[in-house]
């Protein structure tokens, strides 16, 4: 637990020391969501209906921006194998590392979706779906993310086929995201969906680590 | 069973692999052909004209197959990708290889056949029903696969990270499924209710089965042949490839 903790508390602070790469992808998610009103109008209720989507979207493009650096410095400087070879067991330092990326690139989408939700509209209690939605479904895109990562490192025009790999395997997360806040804005229950994202997140919070973990041993070999 | 053991992996080896495949591929082409005549001969001359979409619907029996095989065809991937992780074999990587331009073929036929069909029968080529999605989607779990497997050089790597996204694919498929069929249901977008099959006539069936049998036996023939070529491909610096090409 300790070698997890040690893994998690050092990758917050390589990524301390270069705080553009953090906030790059964060304002690109702040940019990518104002686009939208630009290119569609500012009609306000045409903008409430498709918040939710947008914005989980834009969620999507950006944790997906931050992935391949999860492992590519550790690789390229050799951290990695010291890792793989380490008396921990690699799985654990990689759900540090995961929940590290989570904290740097998840968790500011998080705070931010609620000030970004008032550019459309959206009322106190849709932000608080939208907030607690994307609570259970940031750590689901960077768990299901760092297996795509860990395929990749490594390989020619990586960025482009990681979007490929993984794009596809978001699509659960995003219906039930954003599907929760448009239920709610229906006036519609949305336990459903906020327990089927809570039952994913749990699956790949079990399954992840270990397929990511085989991934990187490849790469490794 | 010990000896029924040494046979199986006999054929795990490119070498012994590769003159079975040779064999067996005309007798599947065979079968391909056989299952295809008999089935478009039930599903142009005896099939009868459907009472409400006219001849148009005989579109189903390329239509239905390609997406059966599509699906099909990922599940036996995976299989052969899996077995390939575990057990180290290399022809079950190169059958994984070799399936997936296939598996592909058949979603994007299943797809634009689907659109052909829904023109007339819907006025739309595209409606965003749960099916159509999850068919899209599995024609993009194709793609990612066959380009990842381009994309990393060696070849070895290259199996076993096509391997690992072969799996989580298939455990993702039915997640897949299952949310895109009921956001489908919570949106009610369409009026078009695709899951409600309409009751056929037998031989509208007979003419499906034929069909979807011919498409397994072609897909089949063809993975076969490109396994023999992926085989010669990586094997060529072997002496036995040299002879088996002279």
């Amino acid at each position: 637990m300790s070698a997890f903790l040690a893994t998690v508390r050092r990758d917050l602070l390589l990524a301390l020391r270069r705080k553009s790469e953090v906030l790059t992808a964060v304002f690109f998610f702040v940019i990518v969501t104002s686009l939208f009103p630009l290119g569609i109008g500012p009609e306000p209720v045409l903008l409430k209906k498709i918040a939710p989507g947008i914005l989980w979207v834009a969620a999507l493009l950006a944790t997906l921006l931050g992935l391949p650096r999860l492992f590519a410095a550790d690789h390229g400087d050799g951290t990695l194998e010291q890792m793989a070879l380490s008396p921990s067991p690699l799985g654990l330092l990689v759900a540090g590392k995961i929940l590290a990326h989570w904290l740097l690139c998840g968790l500011p989408l998080v705070l931010l979706a609620p000030v970004l939700g008032l550019q459309f509209d959206l009322d106190a209690s849709a932000l608080g779906i939208l907030t607690l939605a994307l609570l259970l479904g940031t750590p689901l895109l960077s768990l299901i993310g760092a297996i795509g990562a860990a395929l990749t490192l490594g390989v020619r025009g990586g960025g482009v086929l990681l979007a490929l790999l993984v794009l596809p395997l978001y699509i659960p997360a995003l219906i039930f995201g954003a599907g929760a806040v448009e239920a709610h804005i229906a006036g519609l229950e949305v336990g459903g969906h906020l327990s089927l994202l809570a039952a994913m997140l749990v699956l790949a919070a079990f399954f992840a680590p270990w397929a990511t973990t085989a991934a990187l041993r490849i790469a490794l070999e | 069973m010990r000896q029924s053991l040494i046979h199986w992996f006999k054929y795990g080896s490119p070498q012994s692999f590769y003159p079975l495949a040779g064999r067996m591929i005309p007798w599947f082409w065979a079968a391909a052909a056989l299952f295809g005549i008999a089935g478009l001969w039930i599903s142009f001359f005896v099939a009868p004209t459907d009472a409400q979409q006219g001849e148009g619907y005989r579109i189903i029996f390329v239509h239905v197959p390609a997406s059966w095989m599509s699906m099909f065809i990922y599940l036996v991937m995976a299989f052969w990708a899996g077995l390939g992780l575990a057990l180290n074999t290399r022809v079950s990587a190169m059958m994984a290889q070799a399936l997936a331009p296939t598996g592909a073929l058949m979603a994007a036929l299943s797809l634009l056949t689907g659109a052909f069909w829904g023109k007339p029968m819907w006025g739309t080529w595209w409606v965003w029903d749960a099916r159509l999605t999850s068919e899209l989607i599995l024609f993009f779990l194709y793609l990612g696969f066959m380009a990842l497997q381009a994309a990393i050089d060696d070849p070895r790597r290259a199996d076993k990270a096509g391997a690992i996204l072969a799996l989580v694919g298939v455990v993702n498929i039915p997640i897949i499924y299952f949310s895109v069929k009921w956001w489908n249901t919570l949106h009610q977008g369409s009026t078009i209710n695709l899951t409600k099959a309409p009751s056929m006539a037998q031989t509208m069936l007979w003419g499906m089965l034929l069909m979807a049998l011919a498409f397994w036996m072609y897909s089949i023939a063809v993975a076969l042949m490109r396994v023999r070529a992926i085989i010669l491909e990586r094997e060529r610096h072997t002496e036995w490839v040299k002879h088996a090409v002279e």
